[in-house]
C-alpha cells in the first residue's frame, strides 16, 4: 500500500481546500485547538494561493502529524529544530519557498528556544506559528516556559510558583530582536477571534513572501485533557486565565528592517 | 594529468566537496577543522552557494536536515565536541532517509579533552552515537588527497542510499600539506530525487511529497507500520555492509600483521618499511571503511599469519573491531594513545615505538 492509496482529496465542505483527509491525520483529543490552528494554516496558504510554493514543517508534540494532511510540501523534524530546518530550506532553494513551522511552546521556547532566536536574529524569511496551551500536551501535561502562575501541572504538582520562574511571552521578546519583521499573539477560543487570528497568520506569511524578515505568531490552545477541564471549559479559562496573562493583539509589524 | 597542488587536509576535503557538485554547507567553528568552516565561508559566496554559520552544531545539522530535504548535495564539519551535538538528528536523517556528508575531525576527548589530534571518537562513529541503532557508513582517509577522494565518494554513496556518510579524519590529517590532483571522480548514475521537497508546483506530477524523522509512525511515507520501516531499514544497513573497502601493504608473506586506520596507518605503514629492512615479515592492514569494517578479510589473513597488532590513537576502540574480525584465531595485541612519544596532547604515536612492538611480536612468533 503506498502513500497515494491511503490519502482521500475529497473536499467536504467546512473544511480547506488542501486538506487531505489521511488514516495519519490529526489524531488529537475533543475539544484540542491544534486542529483548528492546522485548518487556518491551511486556509491561510489557501488564500494567499502559495500552495505550490510551501514546504510545511512540523515540530515534536501534539501538532507533529498535520504534515500528512496538508496538501503541500511537508516535513517533520527533530523537537525544537523547525527553525533550523526551515532556515535551510529556504536559503538552499535561494529563497524560493514559502517556509511555515506549526510547533508547541514546549517545541519552540523550551528545547527550541535557541534555534528560535538564533532564527530570528539572522532574519530569516521564515514563518513560525506557535500553538501556546501552557503546558507539554503530548507527555502528559508537564510544565512549559509558558505555564501561567498557579497552574497545576504534573511537574507542578502544587501549583507553578517563582520557584519555577515566569510564564515567557515569546512575541513580545522576539519583537525586541531587530530581524523580526512581524509578531503577534492571537486565539481561537471565539468565531471572533478565530477570524482575527486568521488575519493575523496572514499577513505574518505576507511578511515573509514580501522578504521583510523573520514573522511569528504565537495562537492561545486549548488542552482539555491535560488541563483536567471540559472542551467548554477550556474556552473559559483561555478568557479569564491565559488572556490576562498572555494579551491578544500585534507587537510588531514593519515595513522593513532599518 | 590535472596540475599538482600543496595544500592542507582540511582543504582538500573541500576541494572534494566542491569537485562532488556540493555547495551547500552548514558549519560551526571548532578546533581543529576551522579552515573548512573558513574556506566555504570564503569561498561558496564567490560560486553562488549556501554558506551558514549556525548557532551550534545541532544547528548545523538540523539545517544539514533540512537542506539535504530539497535534494542538494550538503555538507557539515566538526570536532569531537560538536561530533556529539550531532547525534540526535543524525538517527533522524537515517529515520527520514535523508542523504548528507559530516566530516569529522577528531580531536582528543573526552570532554574538551585536547585541541590536538587523536582517534577517540572511533566507537561514537561506527557504532551510531544517536538513539535508536542507525548505521552509517564511515571513511577514513589516511591522506591529503584521499581526503578529497573520499569525500567525493561519501556523497555518491550518501545518495546511493539516501544515508547519512562519515568521514573520519582527524588533527593531522586535517593540518598536514600535501600534493594533490584534483579531479571529479565519476562513480555511476544514481536514481533521480524525486522525493525531494520544495514545493509541489516544481515538479512534474504537481503532487506533493511528505519527508519525516516519523517514517513507521506516521504512515506518510513508504512504510506503514514501525516495522515495516525497521525491515527496510535492516535491508539497507546489509546492503551498505557490501561497501567494504581497505588497504593491505606487504601482506603477502606477514606473520605479524599491523591494523591501523587514519593518520596512525601511515605512521604504521613507515614502521613496516622498517621492519622490513630487518628481515621482518610484517604487513599492514587498512580499513578504509571502518563501518562496515573489513571483519571477512581480516579473518582470511588470521588464517596464515601469527599475530595481530592494533595501533591507534586512544586507550582501545578499533582493537575491538578487529578482535571481532579475528575471532580468536589469532592473538590481538594493542599499541595505543599511551604509549606516544610525549605525555602532552602534542605527543604522538611515532614509527620507532610502533617498529618497537613489531621486534617484540615478532621474536615471540619465532619462539
Ligand atoms: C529530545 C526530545 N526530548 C523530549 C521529547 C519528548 N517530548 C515529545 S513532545 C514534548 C513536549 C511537547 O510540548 P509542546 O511543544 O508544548 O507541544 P504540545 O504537545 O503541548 O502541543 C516532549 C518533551 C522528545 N520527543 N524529544
Ligand atoms: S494532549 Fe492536549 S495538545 Fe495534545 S492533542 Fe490532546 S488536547 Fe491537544
Ligand atoms: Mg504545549
Amino acid at each position: 500500500m503506498s502513500r497515494q492509496d491511503v490519502e482521500d482529496r475529497t473536499w467536504v465542505s467546512g473544511t480547506p481546500r488542501l486538506w487531505v483527509r489521511h488514516p495519519a491525520g490529526c489524531r488529537q483529543c475533543p475539544g484540542c485547538h491544534h486542529p483548528i490552528i492546522e485548518r487556518l494554516i491551511a486556509d491561510v496558504v489557501g488564500d494567499l494561493g502559495v500552495e505550490d510554493d510551501t514546504v510545511f514543517i512540523t515540530g515534536v508534540g501534539c501538532s507533529t502529524r498535520a504534515f500528512a494532511v496538508m496538501d503541500f510540501d511537508g516535513i517533520s523534524t527533530a523537537h525544537g529544530r523547525a527553525p533550523d530546518v526551515g532556515t535551510a530550506i529556504k536559503r538552499t532553494l535561494h529563497g524560493r519557498p514559502v517556509v511555515i513551522t506549526i510547533q508547541g511552546d514546549g517545541d519552540c521556547i523550551a528545547i527550541g528556544a535557541g534555534s528560535l532566536l538564533a532564527a530570528v536574529g539572522r532574519a530569516e524569511r521564515i514563518t513560525v506559528f506557535m500553538a501556546n496551551n501552557g503546558n507539554f500536551g503530548t507527555t502528559g501535561g508537564q510544565m512549559a516556559p509558558t505555564t501561567l502562575t498557579g497552574q497545576v501541572t504534573t511537574t507542578t504538582p502544587g501549583g507553578r510558583d517563582n520557584s519555577t520562574g515566569f510564564p515567557m511571552h515569546v512575541p513580545e521578546l522576539l519583537a525586541t530582536l531587530k530581524g523580526c519583521a512581524y509578531s503577534a499573539r492571537g486565539s481561537v477560543h471565539t468565531a471572533a477571534n478565530y477570524q482575527r487570528t486568521k488575519k493575523l497568520m496572514k499577513t505574518a506569511v505576507q511578511k515573509q513572501i514580501d522578504d521583510t524578515g523573520f514573522s511569528f505568531v504565537e495562537i492561545l490552545s486549548a488542552c482539555p485533557p491535560d488541563w483536567r477541564l471540559t472542551p467548554v471549559e477550556s474556552l473559559k479559562w483561555i478568557e479569564e486565565h491565559m488572556i490576562p496573562e498572555f494579551p491578544l493583539g500585534e507587537f510588531k509589524n514593519i515595513e522593513s528592517i532599518q | 594529468m590535472g596540475e599538482r597542488i600543496l595544500i592542507q587536509g582540511n582543504e582538500a576535503v573541500c576541494l572534494g566537496a566542491i569537485a562532488a557538485g556540493c555547495l551547500t554547507f552548514f558549519g560551526y567553528p571548532i578546533t581543529p577543522q576551522n579552515e573548512i568552516t573558513e574556506w566555504f565561508a570564503r569561498e561558496l559566496i564567490q560560486r553562488e552557494g549556501v554558506f551558514i554559520q549556525p548557532h551550534s552544531e545541532s544547528g548545523s545539522i538540523n539545517m544539514l536536515y533540512g537542506g539535504a530535504a530539497t535534494g542538494m548535495r550538503v555538507m557539515t564539519s566538526t570536532s569531537s565536541p560538536g561530533w556529539a551535538l550531532m547525534q540526535e538528528t543524525m538517527s533522524h536523517m537515517a529515520n527520514a532517509e535523508l542523504p548528507c556528508v559530516i566530516v569529522l575531525v577528531q580531536r582528543g576527548g573526552p570532554g574538551q579533552g585536547t585541541t590536538q589530534h587523536a582517534q577517540t571518537d572511533y566507537l561514537s562513529a561506527t557504532r551510531g552515537g544517536g538513539q535508536g541503532g542507525y548505521k552509517c557508513i564511515i571513511l577514513a582517509p589516511a591522506s591529503v588527497p584521499e581526503n578529497c577522494d573520499l569525500v567525493q565518494m561519501a556523497f555518491y554513496l550518501a545518495d546511493k542510499y539516501r544515508n547519512p556518510v562519515v568521514v573520519l579524519t582527524d588533527a593531522i590529517i586535517g593540518q598536514m600539506a600535501e600534493p594533490v590532483e584534483i579531479k571529479p571522480i565519476d562513480f555511476g548514475l544514481l536514481p533521480p530525487k524525486d522525493w525531494a521537497i520544495g514545493g509541489k508546483g516544481y515538479r512534474p506530477d504537481h503532487q506533493r511529497r511528505v519527508i519525516g524523522c516519523t517514517q513507521g509512525q506516521v504512515p506518510t511515507g513508504e512504510y506503514t507500520n514501525y516495522l515495516s520501516l525497521m525491515r527496510a531499514l535492516d535491508a539497507k544497513n546489509r546492503q551498505m555492509e557490501t561497501e567494504v573497502r581497505f588497504e593491505t601493504y606487504m601482506m603477502d608473506d606477514a606473520e605479524v600483521v599491523v591494523v591501523a586506520y587514519g593518520h596512525v596507518a601511515r605512521v604504521s605503514k613507515e614502521a613496516v618499511n622498517y621492519a622490513r629492512q630487518e628481515g621482518i615479515k610484517v604487513g599492514l592492514f587498512r580499513p578504509i571503511t571502518v563501518w562496515p569494517f573489513p571483519y571477512q578479510a581480516l579473518r582470511a589473513t588470521a588464517e596464515s599469519c601469527a599475530v595481530f597488532l592494533a595501533v591507534e590513537d586512544s586507550l582501545g576502540q578499533m582493537v575491538d573491531d578487529v578482535r571481532l574480525g579475528v575471532e580468536g584465531r589469532a592473538p590481538v595485541h594493542f599499541l595505543g594513545m599511551l604509549d606516544r612519544h610525549d605525555p602532552t596532547g602534542a605527543g604522538m604515536l611515532l614509527p620507532g615505538r610502533v617498529l618497537e612492538e613489531i621486534r617484540k611480536l615478532s621474536a615471540e612468533v619465532k619462539v
